[in-house]
């Protein structure tokens, strides 16, 4: 490969040609200071508009000074990073956007986490010139049932534009208008409510400050927990336990389950269950479903349709919803676990314990922003009681905590309540992408073949990779598997689907990079791709620690089927269990 | 933003197809097509933009960036006797400011509205090269050079 010589800051290096000053540096050990450059490069995602003009330098034989992010290094180049003259345009340009930029960061909900304190505090920033007579330009709030959007603390980096357009092609927003209006919003600048948004929550992971956050539904929560008139029943998902640690100092990857539920349990929640439960419950009624299609595909029966979608993320059938309603058939009508947790939570649980639906609150903790939306549906409640009440986030947990006083690192490790607290490995994989798949695999092939699986795990079906696929060996069956994690990916695997091309038996989508562990619910990545892949790593260590790898070998979900549901697919799992989706794509009026 | 809600007819949608399928369905001509609908339909309502987004299969908040950032583009229908006033640097000091308040008085509407009646609408611009004039107002295609306040009221009877 062609090699390109340069030296910044009086250092020699040799990078590939059309490498950028930014990532010379950073091979160099120099640390340019940025707010809108982003890179997850294992996800294919990078976002640099050159649009704030931090991450500038010297650069020899340039009149102006370069912004690194997205200036090509060339032969030669002397690049300096750190003269008087960048510095002295560094702090220009960062009380420029701070003069425009409200000074509420006392009781801002990204105060800690937000890269602009961060980077005012780096860069020695004292006093902001002007303050005093600048007015902050204001833009109205718009909340959904998921996001908040607090334009007001936009800075333009223009991240969130890129993931919901270039990742995710959502397109629900754009850079819009001129000047001191310019600012990211929705078509016709309307409520993103009323946009295509899906909730799926990447633009509020991307954010550096505090412009997009999610809605906080802890004050809830925490009227429930003092309510004497409710139990208050609380299912954590499985992406949550191999992130939450990050909140309180502890390394990306450590797994916190047993200190989580002591946590949950000091909260006061009278049962501390696991949505890991609902995922082999979710296998059970997605597997059956997979089996019963794919043997009267078999039989060539062509009303079965194949390949089967996989419909536990609930961004996703927004996305389906509003993208390609015309193959709303084609997903499995499973509800998502975190639905059937609520369903079974508040029929089956609700009678054990003698209680009415009414009187039981359903929490759940999630990784995702997009669940908040699910939990709202109307055709998740019974006579206007939600299955699930409230959802939190994972950093809403983490905020809980602290405020409770609880100090999680030193709570001694606790188990999950029963009944709806045990799960199989299976039902832990489900966090991270290929997990979902390879757990209906799992299954599936015992029930298929009828004989036992010797390789538990599908290594084939993991890794990071947009778009996988893979074909297992279903005892001379071949099944073809795909994997597309992020919407962008998704679509192209569900062009193929529309278009008659696919080759696929089953297909598993996440509409988060990552999967659920790179979740919008998530504690912020900060452009780490690391810190993903130490989440999903530690989500398969806890699937080999676990007795029970397949979800049809959990005991209390065969236990049930046998009180209650009788049997995957029957009329009551049914009923209880699935569910059916809408068109919801919007429509141009004509006027006959 | 709140906009004028208005109702397509078929050949309206037909003619915004057509102008998207001459330029390929290619959204890299995004303003070339933006640029045939508003000379068609004066302006940019939202429901032409929403046409555009399913003809150019382009998300329709990039095509509401897109008319918002430029100028020439405008959601808001222009009056029959659409009047700019020059803001540029030499109309602006020989007293601009003063004859567009004075426009916005006689008419009761601020820049970028129409009247009532959709007779007249208001915009300002920068510079029309005819600076000697200055300062200088376009009713339509017409020019009136050096004028006042006071002749703001002789100017819109000519419209009459």
């Amino acid at each position: 490969m062609e090699t390109i010589k340069l030296t910044i800051d009086n250092k020699e290096i040799d990078v590939p040609k059309g490498t950028t000053i930014y990532k010379a540096a950073k091979e160099l050990g120099i640390d340019i200071p940025t707010l809108c450059y982003m890179e997850l490069h294992d996800m294919g995602i990078e976002n640099k508009p050159a649009g704030c003009r931090i991450c500038v330098a010297e650069v020899s034989g340039r009149r102006t000074l370069a912004p690194t992010c997205s200036t090509k290094c060339e032969p030669g180049m002397v690049v300096k990073t750190h003269t008087p003259r960048v510095l002295n345009a560094r702090r220009t340009v960062m009380e420029f956007i701070l003069s425009d930029h409200p000074k509420d960061c006392l009781v801002c909900s990204k105060s800690g986490t937000c890269e602009l304190q961060d980077m005012a505090h780096r860069l020695g920033i004292r006093d902001i010139p002007g303050a005093e007579y600048a007015a902050v330009s204001t833009y109205r709030m718009d909340t959904s049932p998921s996001i908040i959007r607090n334009l007001d603390k936009c800075i333009m980096c223009r991240r969130c534009e890129m993931m919901c357009n270039e990742v995710q092609t959502v397109g629900a927003i754009s850079a819009v208008n001129r000047g001191f209006m310019a600012t990211v919003a929705p078509a016709f600048e309307q409520n993103l409510e009323h946009s295509t948004c899906t909730y799926c929550g990447q633009c509020v992971s991307v954010c550096p400050t505090g412009a997009l956050t999610e809605v906080n539904h802890v004050p809830q929560v925490l009227r429930a927990l003092v309510d004497p008139t409710k139990t208050v029943v609380v299912q954590t998902a499985p992406a949550v336990r191999a992130a939450l640690g990050e909140e309180f100092g502890l390394a990306p990857g450590t797994l916190v389950t047993g200190k989580m539920t002591a946590a949950l349990r000091a909260l006061g929640f009278d049962y501390v269950f696991d949505t890991d439960f609902a995922a082999d419950l979710t296998i059970m009624e997605e597997g059956t479903e997979l089996l019963d299609r794919l043997s009267r595909h078999l039989k060539g029966d062509t009303t079965a349709k194949i390949p089967i979608l996989t419909s536990c993320c609930p961004g996703w059938v927004n996305f389906f919803e509003e993208y390609f309603p015309d193959l709303k058939d084609v997903p499995s009508s499973a509800k998502s676990p975190q639905q059937m947790f609520g369903a079974i939570a508040k029929s089956y649980f609700a009678d054990k314990i003698g209680i009415n639906r009414k009187d039981m609150v359903v929490v759940s903790i999630m990784p995702c922003l997009a669940k908040k939306y699910e939990c709202q549906r109307d055709e998740f409640s019974v006579d206007g009681n939600p299955d699930v009440d409230f959802s939190i986030s994972t950093r809403e947990l983490a905020s809980f905590i602290k405020q409770a006083n609880i100090d999680i690192k030193n709570l001694h490790d606790e188990e999950f309540d029963n009944p709806l607290g045990e799960s199989t490995g299976a039902g832990v994989i489900f966090g991270t992408t290929g997990g979902v798949i390879e757990a209906a695999c799992r299954t599936a092939y015992e029930l298929y073949t009828g004989k036992k699986l010797e390789r538990i795990e599908f290594t084939e079906l993991r890794g990071m990779g947009g778009v996988r696929s893979a074909t297992i060996d279903f005892d001379g069956l071949p099944l073809n598997i795909g994997i597309a994690h992020g919407l962008g990916n998704a679509r192209k695997l569900l062009d193929e689907v529309r278009s008659g091309k696919s080759q696929f038996h089953a297909i598993e989508v996440m509409a988060c990079p990552g999967g659920c562990i790179g979740g919008g619910g998530q504690p912020l990545h900060h452009g780490n791709s690391e810190i993903i892949k130490a989440r999903a790593a530690a989500l398969y260590t806890e699937d080999r620690k676990k007795p029970l790898r397949k979800s049809h070998e959990n005991p209390f979900i065969i236990k049930l089927y046998d009180e209650f549901l009788d049997k995957p697919g029957s009329e009551k799992a049914h009923h209880l269990l699935h569910t059916h989706y809408f068109d919801k794509k919007k429509k141009i009026m004509i006027k006959k | 933003m709140s906009h004028i809600k208005i109702e397509l007819r078929k050949e309206d949608v037909d003619f915004i197809k057509g102008v998207c399928a001459t330029f390929n369905n290619d959204p890299q001509e995004l303003i070339n097509v933006l640029h045939s609908c508003q000379e068609h339909f004066g302006y940019l309502p939202a429901e032409v933009q929403e046409v555009v987004s399913d003809g150019l299969n382009m998300p329709v908040a990039k095509i509401y960036g897109v008319v918002t950032f430029y100028s020439f583009f405008t959601m808001t229908p222009k009056g029959k006797h659409p009047i700019s006033i020059c803001l540029g640097t030499a109309c602006y000091v020989r007293g601009a400011e003063k004859v567009l308040e004075e426009f916005k008085k006689e008419l009761g509407i601020q820049v970028g509205e129409s009247t009532k009646d959709n007779k007249f609408s208001l915009s300002s611009l920068r510079c029309v090269g005819a600076c000697g004039l200055a300062p200088v107002v376009l009713v339509g295609d017409k020019t009136y050079g050096r004028v006042a306040p006071d002749d703001v009221k002789n100017i819109l009877k000519e419209y009459e």
